[in-house]
């Protein structure tokens, strides 16, 4: 979808730096994105991914720089963002339903001493309807598989009716099935018109399912649409020497995964 | 049947056991409700030092005369708002401001309490309870103050499980994390106060932790974990207090020992946490 130009940037970051105790997590980073599009942000362990989502969501302070939301500096705004972690930091044994779990992201529509009403249940059905999760609806949380576990967040995520989705690694450690209904999410939210951005280690959903893409490493490295974004100087500049390249199929010289799973440690690029 | 009826409504003939029964049915719901988060949240330790913490403040009520109540009040607001204070985010961690402050009042306490000469019998009372001395005003306090934080919890559920649960989502939520903290703590130490008279400091812990845990046993849901431990909460008070009158025991450890009880029966019948639950699905 090509953004409308009309729309004024529904995410600004504005020379963000992020530091954790001496250490630069994140340097100077800026970019806009437009209304409605969906951004994939890459780059290797440690590149600052899940820095750049919680600064977003005003969950670590700022060293320098500003985030605007709909043009508003963060904090101004009430819970249209809605964020899905890499790791959820919940409590598994925690007596809570999925259902019960998937009804929290209506909690910020509601307001204070307000019940959930026909309306919310109805779009909590919804959501785990979407997510395929309605058979579960009833379980506590801490009886399910991951994968399953990730389904709920996201189905909570859904029920939030954001306007702009952060999903931090929603593609890794699932099987093709989830990898399915997160795809079929997206481009639900691409409808909706949800501004979604997402963290991945994979190069090849990123060119083929987004928009736009954010090379991180600490700083921002590039950021455009894929073709242009993703080239093989651009990526070992990312990556380091972190990269496979695969043989071209008929697809042009762009195949190229970042190894995620057991990455050599010295060729991690160390730049303090 | 008659007899059992007597045997009932004895106690009931007496002025001190009407008012000592209500009290330790409040006490029992309102601990039992308050304390599903202290159990979730894995706060006993919290639940015990904030009752050692307000002994200071009794003791000073004592030296000064004033209602030993509102002693306890006052030190536990205090306390409550101290360990707040201390283990705000980028500090300490929340038990280890607890283990300081814990240890502080409580040798504080101990320290004032050994400069009074003559060991008061209201003193002992604090520190073991005293359910058949509730007076009317008490009881009237001790109603208003349960009403107070059983309405703030009914009216602050989703908040407060929210929080309990996932806090990073109330953050995303925009909710004023620091401030429900405070209230949790806030409505603890209510809490403990109200419950010093029927089963003392040293088993307001148990009165916490034990009917809570019961319920966790067994419910999925928190909604139906709170009304579950508060059904054990009141039981254990009425069973207790029963046993303390035909007995001839103390109220509060007869209160306490019988939730214990329950629990351990519960416990015993269900040996993992819900490992009765899909049994009895499959059965049905
Ligand atoms: N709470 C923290 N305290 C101190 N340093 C941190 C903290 N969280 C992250 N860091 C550091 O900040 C840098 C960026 O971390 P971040 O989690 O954002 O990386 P990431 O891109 O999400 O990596 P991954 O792909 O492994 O998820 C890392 O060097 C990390 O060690
Ligand atoms: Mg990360």
């Amino acid at each position: 979808m090509v953004p409308l130009p009309e729309e004024p940037a529904r995410l600004e970051m504005d020379h963000v730096t992020v530091v954790y105790g001496g250490h630069l997590a994140l340097e100077d980073v800026t970019a806009q994105v437009p209304h409605g599009a969906r951004v994939a942000v890459v780059g290797p362990n440690g590149a600052g991914k899940s820095t750049l989502f919680k600064a977003l969501m005003g969950l670590v302070p700022l060293y320098t720089g500003q985030i605007f939301i709909h043009g508003q500096p963060l904090g101004s705004h009430h819970d249209c963002v809605a964020y899905v972690p890499q790791r959820e930091e919940v409590d598994w044994r925690f007596p809570v339903t999925v259902a019960d779990v998937v009804m929290m992201g209506r909690y910020g529509h509601l307001g204070w001493l307000r019940r959930p009403t026909a309306r919310d249940r109805a779009i909590v059905q919804r959501s785990l309807e979407q997510l395929g999760i309605l058979d579960l609806a009833e379980r506590p949380i801490g009886e399910l598989s991951g994968g399953q576990q990730r389904r709920t967040f996201l189905a909570r995520a859904l029920a939030q009716e954001p306007h702009i989705l952060l999903m931090d690694e929603p593609f890794t450690g699932i099987d093709v099935a989830t990898l399915e209904t997160t795809l079929q999410v997206l481009d639900h939210l691409r409808d909706a018109q949800v501004t979604v951005l997402l963290s991945t280690h994979d190069l090849n959903l990123a060119a083929a399912y987004f928009d736009q893409v954010i090379l991180l490493n600490r700083r921002l490295i590039h950021y455009g649409p894929p073709e242009e974004v993703l080239t093989p100087e651009t990526i070992v500049e990312t990556f380091g020497g972190q990269v496979f390249w695969l043989e071209p199929r008929g697809e042009g010289p762009r195949m190229a995964t970042a190894s995620h799973c057991c990455p050599p440690e010295q060729s991690v690029p160390r730049r303090r | 049947m008659t007899m059992l009826l007597d045997w009932l409504l004895a106690p009931l003939a007496y002025g001190f056991m009407q008012r000592g029964l209500i009290a330790s049915v409040l006490v029992g719901i309102l601990c039992a409700v308050v304390g599903c988060y202290i159990v979730l949240r894995s706060m006993a330790f919290l639940g015990d030092a904030l009752a050692h913490g307000i002994l200071p403040g009794v003791a000073i009520a004592y030296l000064l005369q004033v209602n030993l109540t509102i002693g306890a009040l006052a030190a536990g607001i205090a306390v409550a708002l101290g360990i707040a204070f201390l283990s705000r985010p980028g500090t300490i961690r929340e038990d280890t401001a607890i283990g300081i402050l814990f240890a502080a009042s409580l040798s504080l306490g101990v320290l004032l309490i050994s400069t009074i000469r003559t060991y008061a019998v209201d003193l002992t009372h604090i520190l073991f309870g005293n359910v058949l001395g509730v007076s009317p005003g008490d009881l009237w306090l001790i109603g208003g103050l349960a009403c107070i934080v059983l309405t703030t919890i009914v009216l602050l559920y989703k908040e407060f499980l929210v929080l309990s649960f996932d806090p990073v989502h109330a953050a995303a939520l925009r909710l004023p994390i620091n401030l429900l903290r405070h209230l949790m703590l806030i409505l603890l130490a209510l809490t403990i106060v109200v419950s010093l008279q029927i089963v003392g400091v040293g088993l307001v812990a148990a009165m916490l932790v034990t009917p809570s845990a019961t319920a966790y046993l067994v419910t999925r849901r928190l909604s139906h974990m709170m009304v579950l431990a508060a059904g054990l909460g009141a039981f254990s008070g009425i069973v207790g207090l029963y046993l303390s009158f035909y007995f001839n025991v103390a109220s509060g450890a007869a209160v306490v020992l019988t939730a214990t009880m329950l629990f351990v029966l519960v416990f015993l019948l269900a040996p993992r946490r819900g490992a009765l639950w899909p049994r009895r699905r499959s059965r049905s």
